[in-house]
């Protein structure tokens, strides 16, 4: 069975065009790109053009500001960690409550290792308050880093003005911007953004790839300290297959970052009107009227995500949820929860991520499939009586917890 | 995905009992703070025999608590009511072919949701006792609270007491952070800082003079000993190799992923040591449910 995948904001399946540009690069061009004979010096072009296929994709001034890593979490934690080495007196740093665990966790951990970390607030759409962040800067703040689209919800945090703001107090910013890379223009050359990672495997190249944007001029510690690869950045060889597989990836999402915002934005705001017509007591979250064009998060008041997903799954549909049960932790979704969703609400929400390859009979399929299931759910849900939620649902159910 | 058992998918894609009883006279409600999920359990009780003649649930949460409140109508059902106070969350695993670490909470809400049923039922008022607090240990399911407690209760000041006293981190070592975290908690709160040693492998019992040979030989016969009463427990012990003072074992059945497994393993891990008159480290294995997870498509 082919499946329905909505989930393309966890990752992506790779271009076949992606994988047939990488395939010499484990045979035959299997040189050390470091190296001076033939069987090196060809894969170092090879490098070269995939840095300036990324470079173009961001809207970077040089290809020498594109550091190739091997994850979006490792481009996070460089940025990070070589603004807190580049500026040892600066004990404060500032992000979202929204960010990724890739953020979320280092900062954790700094904050026992000393520094004091602000985590920025946000309403019920997910949006920060500027004059808090504004009165936050200061030249005690090491580093500012906040994700330009959320993966949860797909909603956009104002990065740029963001930006401009930090750059003006003399504070480095940071974006994570795994989501958004591919997906949004993104012009950085006339922008005041100093670091931004990106993942290869969020926009249809390999798993293990990634790159930091560092704006020329911007003071930098590398991670990782060895040899000479990527201008002594990031140290250990490079993973030319995959580099080049990431820069053809890069050449075709800018070739359908047209689709993506029209064509895909349509799939996906068909989907949306779609349920919401047909399933009552539900809503999507976050900011929708500024997100990503593909991502979708749709709220199943009295219902759990986990076992939504089951149910989808059963019908080879694959999206995500923010319910506690999915991932292990015990914790409901941080982003839900910062956004205030009360928590029936935010155990059943469910995120249906598209991409350029989502079709209309899927997208069809879909929309037929998710009220069943709900009204399914909802049946043994003690939340819900014969024909909708019980008159006052959080008194008539109320639970003694353990 | 949770690497759930053919029985969990099958009570959650055809959950038995779902829904309202209209002449409930039982009614336990209860929720599981950490993760959410809450459960109404509806029990027609005959009061001449104080029998179960329905169970009815009502779930909110994931696939394995849905799973599990099924499972317990299912089993409560014609029991008297003293017999069904009876019945542990590991019977309700047990009845699954057992959940994911992860998931054991699921089953220890059903067991609340049928003592709260039954002080209902006979006018009394269920208080839970026990509180749940965030994974630590996924090999043996062993929370925060349950090692900070034991921490504090007994003074324990390191990763190895830690390990005797709870069993956790005596697996995999990968929580070994978080525990520390919790013993320099407890440890500051005391005026101690907590110094960490390295996890000593202890040597002064001598290997003897066993034969490897008549060593696993003896190994197989303390394993045979106890398998009966793994057994009537639904559950199974394998030998899987032993290497130097370290036995694994494989804990299959109802045994895997059984939050009872640390105390049954240390006792199985003393009479070894007793039988063998050397320190052994009996470690299970994930076997079973790695063979389980491969043979999935």
């Amino acid at each position: 069975m082919e499946g329905i995948y909505l989930d393309n904001n966890a990752t992506t399946r790779v271009d076949p065009a992606v994988v047939e540009v990488m395939l010499p690069y484990f045979t035959e061009q299997f040189g050390n790109p470091s190296s001076l004979h033939s069987f090196g010096n060809k894969v170092g072009l090879a490098v070269k053009k995939a840095r300036m296929q990324v470079q173009e994709l961001l809207g970077a001034e040089h290809e020498s500001e594109i550091i190739f890593t091997s994850c979006g979490t490792e481009s996070d934690s460089t940025a990070i960690l070589s603004a807190l080495k580049a500026n040892p007196e600066r004990r404060e740093i500032i992000t979202t409550v929204l960010e990724h665990p890739a953020i979320l966790s280092l900062y954790s951990q700094l904050e026992k290792e000393g520094y004091t970390a602000h985590y920025l607030k946000v309403d019920g759409k997910g949006r920060i308050d500027m004059d808090e962040y504004k009165r936050l800067l200061s030249d005690k703040v090491a580093v500012v880093s906040v994700m330009w689209a959320n993966n949860e919800t797909g909603s956009f945090f104002p990065v740029l003005e963001m930006a401009e703001l930090a750059n003006a107090a003399g504070v480095m910013f940071h974006t994570d911007a795994v989501q958004a890379v591919g997906k949004v223009p993104i012009d950085l050359k006339n922008s005041k953004i100093d670091m931004l990672s990106l993942s290869g495997h969020k926009l249809h190249a390999p798993k293990g790839i990634g790159v930091l944007y560092l704006k020329r001029g911007v003071r930098f510690r590398p991670l990782l300290r060895g040899g000479h690869q990527e201008r002594g950045r990031r140290a250990g060889t490079e993973n030319t297959a995959s580099i080049i597989g990431l820069g053809r990836a890069c050449e075709m999402a800018l070739a359908a970052m047209e689709h993506e915002n029209t064509e895909v934005k349509r799939l996906r705001d068909k989907l949306e009107a779609g349920i919401l017509a047909k399933v009552p007591h539900a809503f999507a979250t976050g900011d929708v009227t500024n997100r990503l064009p593909n991502t979708s998060n749709i709220a199943f008041e009295y219902i759990e995500g986990e076992a939504i997903l089951l149910l989808l799954n059963k019908f080879g549909i694959a999206a995500s949820s923010g319910s506690a049960c999915t991932s292990g932790s015990l914790e409901p979704s941080h982003v839900m929860r910062a956004m205030g969703i009360p928590y029936t609400a935010a155990h059943g929400t469910t995120r249906f991520s598209l991409s350029r390859y989502t079709t209309e009979e899927e997208i069809d399929r879909v929309i037929q499939v998710v009220p069943e299931i709900v009204a399914q759910l909802r049946k043994l849900s003690p939340y819900w009586g014969e024909n909708g939620p019980s008159a006052e649902p959080e008194k008539d159910f109320a639970p003694v917890y353990a | 995905m949770w690497d759930y058992s053919d029985k969990v998918k099958e009570h959650f894609f055809q959950p038995r009992n779902a829904g309202v009883l209209a002449d409930a006279n039982a009614v336990g409600e209860v929720g599981s703070i950490s993760c959410g999920d809450a459960l109404r359990l509806m029990l027609k009780v005959d009061p001449e025999t104080e029998t179960i003649q329905d169970a009815h649930f009502q779930t909110f949460g994931c696939g394995s608590a849905i799973a599990s409140s099924s499972a317990l109508t299912e089993i409560v059902k014609g029991m008297k009511l003293d017999d069904a106070l009876k019945v542990s969350n590991q019977d309700i695993a047990d009845y699954l072919d057992g959940l994911p670490p992860e998931k054991m909470h699921c089953s220890v809400m059903g067991r609340e949701a049928l003592q709260a049923a039954v002080a209902n039922y006979r006018g009394e008022v269920w208080s839970d006792d026990h509180e749940e607090g965030a994974l630590i240990c996924k090999c043996f399911a062993i929370d925060a609270v349950l090692i900070e407690d034991t921490v504090r209760a007994n003074n324990l000041s390191t990763m190895e007491d830690v390990i005797n006293y709870t069993k956790a981190g005596g697996g995999c070592a990968s929580c070994h952070e978080g525990i520390e975290e919790i013993l320099a908690k407890v440890l500051a709160e005391r005026g101690e800082t907590f110094k960490a040693v390295p996890v000593k492998t202890k040597e002064t019992a001598k290997p003897g003079k066993l034969t490897n040979l008549e060593r696993i030989r003896r190994i197989e016969a303390v394993l045979e000993s106890v398998r009966p009463q793994l057994q009537r427990d639904h559950g199974d012990i394998e030998l899987v190799d032993v290497d130097g003072k370290t036995v694994y074992v494989s804990m299959t059945g109802a045994c895997a992923g059984c939050q009872m497994e640390a105390l049954t393993l240390q006792g199985i891990q003393a009479k070894l040591m007793e039988e063998l008159g050397e320190l052994i480290k009996l470690v299970p294995t994930r076997a079973g449910s790695l063979a389980r997870a491969t043979s999935q498509p």
